[in-house]
């Protein structure tokens, strides 16, 4: 589904990823994780279409197509979805204008008939219950004073609502406490099936304790360094990340 | 972060799509101003003594006046010699009696513009004066509404009728003396409308006027007065359109609103006046006075307007809080894009005890636009406990426009509160690349965002204008990111 090779990328003039490849199949759930600084954010950002981070070298391809000459709504409309690890407020928005808006781009996308206001609210509301979030969530305007929390299941319930082919959650976990940590994970577990996969961007190991990858990815100095199994994780949540930087000679 | 883009840029132009012209035979006077034109536009008109002489005055006041230079809008002057000061289509001359015998030319002009004149506007709840050019060439509704003791009616038409009425009133808002458009309104203004809402009486419907200016270099002069006696209610429409040119032309109008014991005034206004093209040739000049007195205890108005067009906007609806307890609202969206410049805001005059007043304004700048609140709150030693809040935020798309915030508070008694609130921003790409992730294009995009920022504004109008404004606002601001 997703494959990337040699991947170079510049953020203001910066080298952030160095060569870096990765291949995920429909299916799977991929973890990467490493330290600060790594690109694990860039990697997520550059795939969901940020036009400021310049590739400068390599491919990406989705379901065997070049990616990058797709605009980041074009990206929405194949089926990726990114959740972020900073959402942005919209002043004045209300949460539910978006997500419907969201949603009838994507059904408009594949050629579904949009769903009206009141179709609409069914739907959400019953997503709503799965990221235990109350109705007034809806009427409330994007992330605007939402808790930290409050912004990571929103990204979840938009996650459960645009239901993607490709997901790419970046550091989701972070800040969470652990009964919202169950949510979320809940939340995506719901969704693993044979079409769909994830590429989890996380800091720590915590989460993948409650979504299990299939997959698992260090990524440090702009490269993958190391893959293995679910067990890599805990390895790396041991040891630390400093044994396979000193291994590969890869510095963050 | 905030690196032009030039896919961006390129989809700034947008065509006005109002800026056709009707091609009917024009009834005008020559070019310039004298009191013999005044006579003229008088003698035209058929109206009474009175009239005259109030025009002749102002006329004469006008002369020893010069225009205000205090805004922060630029403009080359104006020869009020080479404009025309009366144009009426000819079909005046045998006014229609129905709507059947209107110049079909006219009703395809409302007809693409999009007003509900014919029956339809009856399911639509809406009454509709429509001004074209000086004179009123149908009013629907108006016999309905007669039933109820409500007066709606073309200016000229409400002179002859009701002279004693226009005696009381025309003028006690905005005196001829007031300022120099004023003045220039009250000696040639054409027609405009009249409406009276008798004691206790709440408007069944809103009431609404298109104004239209069509020909090449007439000046449009119209004068508006409602007055809501006591206890009574009414809610009014005012939209504008005009076709494109290469010349500018002034638009001078004079809109009056008096409120006696208990009633409210709602008046809003969606103005898409012609803009200039991208270079900034054409477009009109809107110098506009309008101003509310709520002269009864516990009266209420409120101005909402959504200025998305003119190549100039100085316009600052005001309310004059002279009954004690009365309310003053004032909301307001100014979009300027390309060469467009606006100077608006309000003025909140608190005389009477415990009056309150509310401010929000909105301005958007995008391209080469010039956009400025300029706001006077006066709180008068009278004015015990009175308050007034404030808030206005700038929106900026791009690095070529400019957004300027002149607020006047002046208190004078010490039991008053004012608060004023500002904020200038800008749409972040972090915004836009957030809700494309989210399937949204650019364009949509700037569009949620900009009708979110305008939301506290918008909500304020009617169901079916709100929706006409927020089509208004994407239209203005299409692809004006940068």
């Amino acid at each position: 589904m997703l494959s990337i090779k040699n991947l170079k990328v510049n953020v203001d003039g910066k080298s952030i990823l160095q060569g870096l490849d990765l291949e995920v199949k429909a299916g799977e759930v991929h973890a990467i994780m490493g330290p600060n600084g790594s690109g694990k954010s860039t990697l997520a950002q550059v795939l969901a279409g940020q036009e400021q981070f310049r590739i400068v070298d390599g491919e990406i391809r989705y379901d065997g197509n070049d990616l990058s000459t797709l605009k980041p709504e074009q990206r929405a409309h194949a089926g990726i979805f990114l959740a972020f690890q900073y959402p942005v407020e919209i002043p004045g928005v209300s949460n539910i204008y978006l997500l419907k808006a969201a949603v009838n781009a994507a059904r408009r996308a594949r050629g579904a008939p949009e769903l009206d206001a009141m179709d609409f609210l069914a739907v959400v509301k019953e997503k709503l219950k799965l990221v235990d979030m109350p109705e007034t969530f809806l009427y409330r305007a994007v992330n605007e004073g939402f808790s930290g929390g409050e912004k990571k299941r929103n990204e979840i319930l938009q996650l459960l609502l645009l239901e993607p082919r490709l997901a790419i959650l970046d550091e989701t976990d972070s800040g969470l406490d652990i009964d919202a940590l169950k949510i979320i994970a809940n939340g995506v577990n719901s969704l693993r099936s044979a079409q769909r996969a994830f590429v989890l961007v996380t800091h720590y190991q915590r989460l993948l304790d409650y979504i299990k990858p299939d997959r698992v990815h260090v990524l440090a100095g702009g490269r993958i360094v190391r893959s293995g199994g679910a067990e890599l994780a805990l390895e790396l949540e041991e040891r630390g990340y400093g044994w396979i930087e000193a291994e590969t000679g890869a510095g963050a | 972060m905030s690196k032009p883009d030039p896919d961006i840029e390129a989809i700034i132009a947008r065509e006005y799509s109002a800026g056709f012209v009707t091609d009917i035979e024009t009834d005008a006077v020559a070019p310039g101003l004298n009191e013999d034109v005044i006579r003229l536009i008088s003698e035209k008109k058929a109206e009474p003594e009175f009239m005259l002489e109030w025009r002749l005055r102002a006329y004469r006041h006008w002369l020893t006046m010069s225009a205000p230079a205090w805004a922060q809008v630029h403009y080359p002057p104006i020869d009020y010699q080479s404009i025309v000061y009366y144009a009426a289509p000819k079909t005046d001359k045998d006014r229609p009696k129905t709507l059947d015998e209107v110049d079909p030319k006219l009703l395809e002009t409302y007809e693409k513009l999009g007003i509900p004149l014919q029956e339809r506007a009856l399911l639509a709840g809406v009454a509709v004066d429509a001004v074209f050019d000086s004179v009123s060439v149908a009013t629907t509704y108006k016999d309905k509404l007669a039933e109820l003791g409500i007066i709606f009616c073309a200016f000229s038409e409400a002179v002859r009728e009701y002279p004693e009425l226009i005696q009381q009133y025309l003028g006690t808002v905005v005196p001829h003396t007031d300022n120099f458009y004023a003045a220039l309104n009250a000696a040639v203004f054409s027609d405009g409308t009249f409406v009276y809402i008798p004691k206790g009486m709440r408007c069944p419907m809103e009431l609404s006027t298109y104004f239209r200016i069509n020909t090449a270099n007439s000046g449009q002069f119209e004068r508006t007065l409602i007055v809501a006696d006591e206890g009574s209610y009414v809610s009014y429409l005012e939209g504008c359109t005009a076709p494109r040119r290469d010349d500018n032309q002034l638009h001078a109008a004079v809109v009056e609103l008096i409120t006696l014991r208990d009633a409210e005034i709602k008046y809003a206004t969606v103005q898409n006046w012609y803009p200039g093209d991208a270079d900034g040739r054409g477009g009109i000049y809107n110098f506009v006075t309008k101003r509310g007195r709520c002269r009864g205890a516990n009266s209420k108005i409120s101005w909402t307007q959504v200025e998305t067009g003119s190549a100039i906007t100085w316009k600052y609806p005001s309310v004059i809080l002279e009954g004690d307890n009365s309310i003053g609202k004032f909301y307001s969206v100014a979009i300027t894009n390309n060469h467009q410049q606006a100077d608006t805001g309000t003025k909140m005059i608190h005389l009477g005890k415990n009056t309150k007043s509310t401010i929000v304004s909105k301005g958007i700048a995008a391209g080469h636009g010039s956009n400025a609140y300029r706001g006077l709150v006066r709180i008068a030693k009278s004015a015990a406990g009175a308050r007034n809040y404030t808030r206005c935020d700038s929106l900026l798309m791009g690095d070529q426009c400019g957004a300027h915030t002149f607020p006047y508070i002046e208190v004078k008694n010490a039991t008053a509160i004012a608060e004023h609130e500002a904020t200038t921003s800008k749409i972040s790409d972090d915004q836009l690349f957030y809700l494309r992730t989210r399937g949204m294009s650019e364009e949509d995009a700037v569009n949620m965002i900009v009708n979110g920022f305008c939301k506290e504004v918008i909500k304020e109008l009617p169901m079916e204008f709100a929706v006409e404004a927020q089509k208004l606002l994407a239209v203005s601001l299409e692809g004006a990111v940068g």
